[in-house]
């Protein structure tokens, strides 16, 4: 653990360049993980009610749509 | 949590001013020491951050007047609105079970979509919505191709042209639904002299929302014994004064749901307040969305300041300070 530590100490956190770089990456990692998490908790909770849960349903036209995209 | 980490001694006069900030910013020192000179030394210590003891008296009575006037104007306001609305002649509406009740919970968008048919065939003889445009159907309630469509069946005013003339022409994504009168004036000549409202925003418009949209809509019935109602009006009880202008409009089976959903009266003024939900709140879904993730990051956030707050003052709480005369 210990070991670990003084590893990633000395071969990021010790010069600013790979701090700035691992708090950048970081935080871009973070944030995709966060957005994935809550938008599946929303989804889940709002299950059958959203639109793309009932877009399916509404025949030719949401084919087209598709298709043109 | 205090723990003691032992006497430290303060034997210098320099020192002094960390030990007053000490004993300030702890008051849980005293439990500590347990000492009745440490508690008066921390009250006199905390009278130095009091403004109000060096004001003068006269300051002090304007204050508390001013105090005492402002509270009685907020309660007096508070106790003439209560009063307001337990005179008025209207049968207040009881909360529906919405599916979108929750904190977290959306609209319904399939139902918003059969709202949408119920306004365009029902509503829009006589209510306009001039704030919703077609391109706000795209991705909420219709495909885009869908809107589109929509858009064509309605004739839009444009111009001038060439010749200076206005002309009609289909609608298109970017046109906001139509106004069926030219002005309000030629609305409430054809309405016995009541506007109907533009809808664009009316369950924020209206005590009770899309509560009260449901309940008036299906809340026609013959007025009771000793009302009459004027000639051209119609008696609802959960609009002011009972007689309302618009009559009746949702009967079982007035129109047909493109997805089948059988259409009895609740059903189409179920539906017609969600989509008039969604209309004066289009940010509705994002607004719960983005309430879920505040709250989840804010814990979170939260959960660490409150710990790293404790961590930087648990020495400075935990600190035994003690005086010793120089011998």
């Amino acid at each position: 653990m210990a070991g670990a530590i003084s590893r990633v100490y000395q071969n990021i956190f010790r010069r600013t360049s790979t701090f700035i770089l691992a708090a950048v990456g970081g935080a871009f990692m973070f944030e995709r993980g966060f957005d994935l998490l809550t938008e599946g908790i929303y989804d889940n909770i709002n299950q059958g009610k959203l639109w793309k849960h009932v877009k399916h349903r509404y025949g030719q036209a949401s084919l087209e749509d598709e298709e043109e995209e | 949590m205090h723990y003691t980490r032992g006497h430290i001694t303060f034997s210098r006069p320099g020192t002094c001013i960390i030990a007053k900030m000490a004993a300030v910013a702890c008051r849980g020192v005293r439990t500590v020491l347990g000492k009745s000179a440490g508690t008066s030394i921390l009250t006199h210590q905390s009278a130095k951050f009091s403004t109000l003891r060096e004001m003068a008296t006269a300051r002090k009575a304007v204050l508390a007047a001013m105090g005492v006037v402002g509270g009685g104007a907020a309660g007096l306001a508070y106790a003439l609105n209560q009063s307001v609305k337990a005179s008025d002649l209207e049968l207040h509406t009881v909360k529906f079970p919405w599916s979108h009740d929750g904190v977290f919970s959306s609209l319904d968008h399939a139902s918003i979509r059969r709202g949408y048919e119920v306004y365009k065939n029902v509503c829009a003889a006589c209510h306009s919505m001039k704030y919703i445009a077609f391109r706000n159907l795209v991705g909420v309630s219709h495909t885009e191709a869908e809107a589109k469509d929509e858009a064509m069946g309605v004739q839009i005013d444009d111009g001038p042209d060439d010749e200076g003339m206005m002309f009609k022409r289909p609608g298109k994504l970017s046109d906001y639904f139509p106004n069926p009168y030219p002005n309000d004036e030629a609305a409430r000549a054809a309405n016995n002299g009541a506007l109907p409202p533009d809808l664009s925003y009316i369950t924020s418009a209206r005590h009770g929302g899309e509560n009260y949209i449901f309940s008036l809509l299906t809340g026609y019935c013959d007025p009771p014994a000793g009302v009459t109602v004027r000639e051209g009006l119609y008696y609802n009880p959960y609009f002011v004064g009972g007689a309302i202008g618009m009559a009746q409009a949702l009967y079982n089976e007035v129109m047909e749901y493109s997805d089948g959903t059988p259409a009895t009266a609740s059903q189409m003024a179920k539906d017609v307040s969600v989509f008039l939900k969604w209309a004066a709140e289009p940010e509705h879904d994002d607004r719960k969305r983005m309430a879920l993730k505040a709250i989840m990051m804010f814990s979170m956030l939260f959960t660490i300041t409150y710990y790293i707050k404790r961590h930087k003052w648990a020495v400075l709480k935990s600190r035994k300070i003690a005086y010793k005369p120089p011998q």
